[in-house]
């Protein structure tokens, strides 16, 4: 009886010459950029195909995804863990709401919330940058903890009620789409930022070989800030964002699930890739949202699912289709 | 103070609990020197390279480079002061090409300053300096992914990262170490063509041979101190040193 073997090959397309890619045909080049047009036609159909109801799920998990991203660029990238997810929401939503009560326009709220918040959330986060270890990691987490107590106790920018009544998105079409095209234009960004650009490089080596960046002459707490600054800007969207699709501001903005679920996305999609957040995000706050009939058994539903990721699947979603995608694998005659 | 003096440490302490690492060691290196600094194992040369540039904070003493009291400054402000450093242990990202190891540092206010703001394509001007310490750009060596690199190139990427930097003084942590013998032969001539092109070297080494090619002078540290100073014969005929590397008895055959 002939026994039968699994053989794996690589897919021979990527002809690599050193740091050239010979790509030969229409097919290569449809296989070097199949995954990334595949990620642009699905989030330009899906909402297309939503209730209404999904269709604000979908928007909603468009700012976790944003955060996921910005969660796996500072951990898988610059070697920083940021559970300042709340924190950038936060302030970003105040900021808006707070800009929209004095007047300005809604569409000059948005980029001023990301560029003042974004540069409030890094100085905020300056003082520990420069310490190595879980620092920043709990001083990001706190601040938004922080807020959330400074607000009603002291009943600025609204207390306890927040501040209603702001200018909301008057197209549902508008509010999706300009969901997807920041999460296409930060995807693609980032990845081109860590993967291709010189900066990129400087970045991995203030994650892994932080002597060598200082004895290059570079100050690494200058460049943590700049991520930092990028981060904080694609959260702060992600409030302003909320803020101007409710027309309301309030300390729910700074809930913890902001700060944790950029976590279980990462852990869920892969970390140290820039695609895992996202797919990650995709999944995970969909089925919470699915899971909500549950009621409070939904939180057990999750930590198993996170739990078996982290035990059984520790490289994460993308890097295992990843693998799939650029082999062949068949069963041989031995 | 004469301005052709490039560096001047005085007294310079560190204590690790209570271990003196590096006690009160002072020296001046004129510029356009190479300057060895030689010790048995653990007498303190890496520490004391910490030291200077700023990796470590040191106790007690003083730096000056250039006119300048560096004691207290962060060693990112010292690399861009023009004082470079290698490390005995090399981490190059592994994954990536050399020349994109060389990056990080055309990323620095000096290297910026002294391209005057020209730098172009710094992937470029990254294999430029690659090609040369020797890496054949012909061979399409610099475009070899680091992890793949043996230790000779290893060595002489860790140096281009501090010539990115245009440096006026390096500090070299065992080039040698580690290092084939015909690695070597061809490790001398580049550090001969640093020294031309008007680089201040210290040379932190365990190899004398090779390094009395290239140092006229040397100081020598024992148990954190310094016990000697001068040329090689006087280093070699010095008691101290004898003691230190001997024991005390008369050995200086090993030498020649």
């Amino acid at each position: 009886m002939a026994e039968l073997r699994k053989e794996r090959l690589d897919r021979g397309v990527k002809v690599r010459a050193d740091s050239i890619y010979a790509v030969s045909s229409m097919k290569e080049i449809m296989f070097l950029i199949g995954p990334g047009l595949a990620l642009i036609i699905v989030l330009l159909v899906v909402p297309l195909l939503l209730t209404p109801y999904w269709q604000r799920v979908f928007a909603i998990t468009g700012i976790y995804v944003l955060l996921s991203i910005s969660f796996g660029f500072l951990a898988g990238y610059v070697g920083l863990v940021c559970l300042g997810g709340a924190f950038f929401v936060g302030v970003g939503g105040y900021i808006s709401g707070l800009l929209n009560t004095v007047g300005v326009p809604m569409f000059l709220c948005i980029p001023l919330a990301m560029l003042l918040g974004g540069l409030f959330c890094t100085v905020a986060l300056l003082p520990c940058l420069p310490l190595r270890g879980v620092y920043f990691a709990i001083v990001s987490f706190v601040y938004p903890l922080f807020f959330a107590r400074l607000i009603p106790a002291t009943g600025w920018f609204g207390g306890t009620d927040g501040l209603p009544g702001l200018e909301v998105f008057s197209n549902q079409w508008g509010l999706l789409y300009l969901m997807v095209g920041v999460i296409l234009v930060v995807i693609f960004g980032i990845s081109r930022l860590v993967n291709y650009e010189d900066i990129g490089l400087v970045f991995r080596g203030v994650k892994d070989n932080e002597q060598a960046i200082k004895a290059s002459g570079l100050n690494l707490t200058w460049y943590k800030a700049q991520a930092v600054f990028i981060s904080a800007v694609m959260g702060c969207f992600g409030g302003a964002y909320l803020t101007h699709m409710y027309g309301w501001v309030g300390i729910s903005l700074f809930a913890t699930d902001f700060s944790i679920m950029p976590l279980a996305a990462t852990v869920v999609g892969g970390v140290g890739t820039i695609f895992g957040p996202l797919v990650g995000a995709f999944l995970l706050v969909p089925i919470s949202e699915a899971l909500r009939a549950f009621g409070t058994l939904r939180i057990v539903f999750y930590a198993v699912i996170l739990v078996f990721f982290v035990v059984f699947w520790t490289e994460g979603l993308v890097d295992y289709l990843k693998r799939k995608y650029e082999q062949f694998e068949h069963w041989v005659r031995v | 103070m004469n301005s052709d003096i490039i560096l001047h440490v005085e007294k310079v302490s560190k204590t690790f609990g209570g271990v003196k690492a590096v006690d009160g060691v002072s020296f001046t290196l004129q510029r356009g020197d190479v300057l060895g600094v030689i010790g048995p194992n653990g007498s303190g040369k890496t520490t004391l390279s910490n030291l200077i540039t700023g990796f470590v904070e040191k106790d007690s003493g003083r730096v000056i480079f250039n006119g300048q009291d560096i004691t207290r400054w962060p060693p990112h402000k010292i690399a861009d002061a023009g004082l470079a450093r290698t490390f005995q242990v090399m981490r190059p990202y592994p994954t990536l090409p050399a020349y994109k190891n060389i990056i990080p540092p055309l990323y620095s206010p000096r290297a910026r300053r002294s391209a005057r703001g020209k730098l172009g394509d710094r992937s470029a001007v990254a294999i430029d300096i690659l090609e040369e310490v020797g890496f054949e750009r012909d061979a399409r060596v610099p475009y070899k992914l680091a992890g793949t690199l043996p230790l000779g190139y290893l060595k002489r990427l860790e140096l281009c990262r501090c010539l990115a930097l245009q440096p006026e003084l390096i500090i070299c942590d065992e080039v040698f170490s580690g290092l084939s013998m015909s690695e070597i032969a061809s490790m001398v001539p580049l550090m001969k063509k640093l020294q031309d092109s008007g680089i201040t070297l210290i040379m932190v080494e365990h190899r004398l041979r090779e390094l009395f090619k290239i140092a006229d002078r040397a100081i020598v540290l024992n148990f954190g101190a310094k016990i000697a100073e001068g040329s090689p014969q006087q280093i070699f005929n010095d008691e101290n040193v004898k003691k230190a590397y001997f024991g005390g008895e008369d050995n200086t055959y090993v030498f020649k």
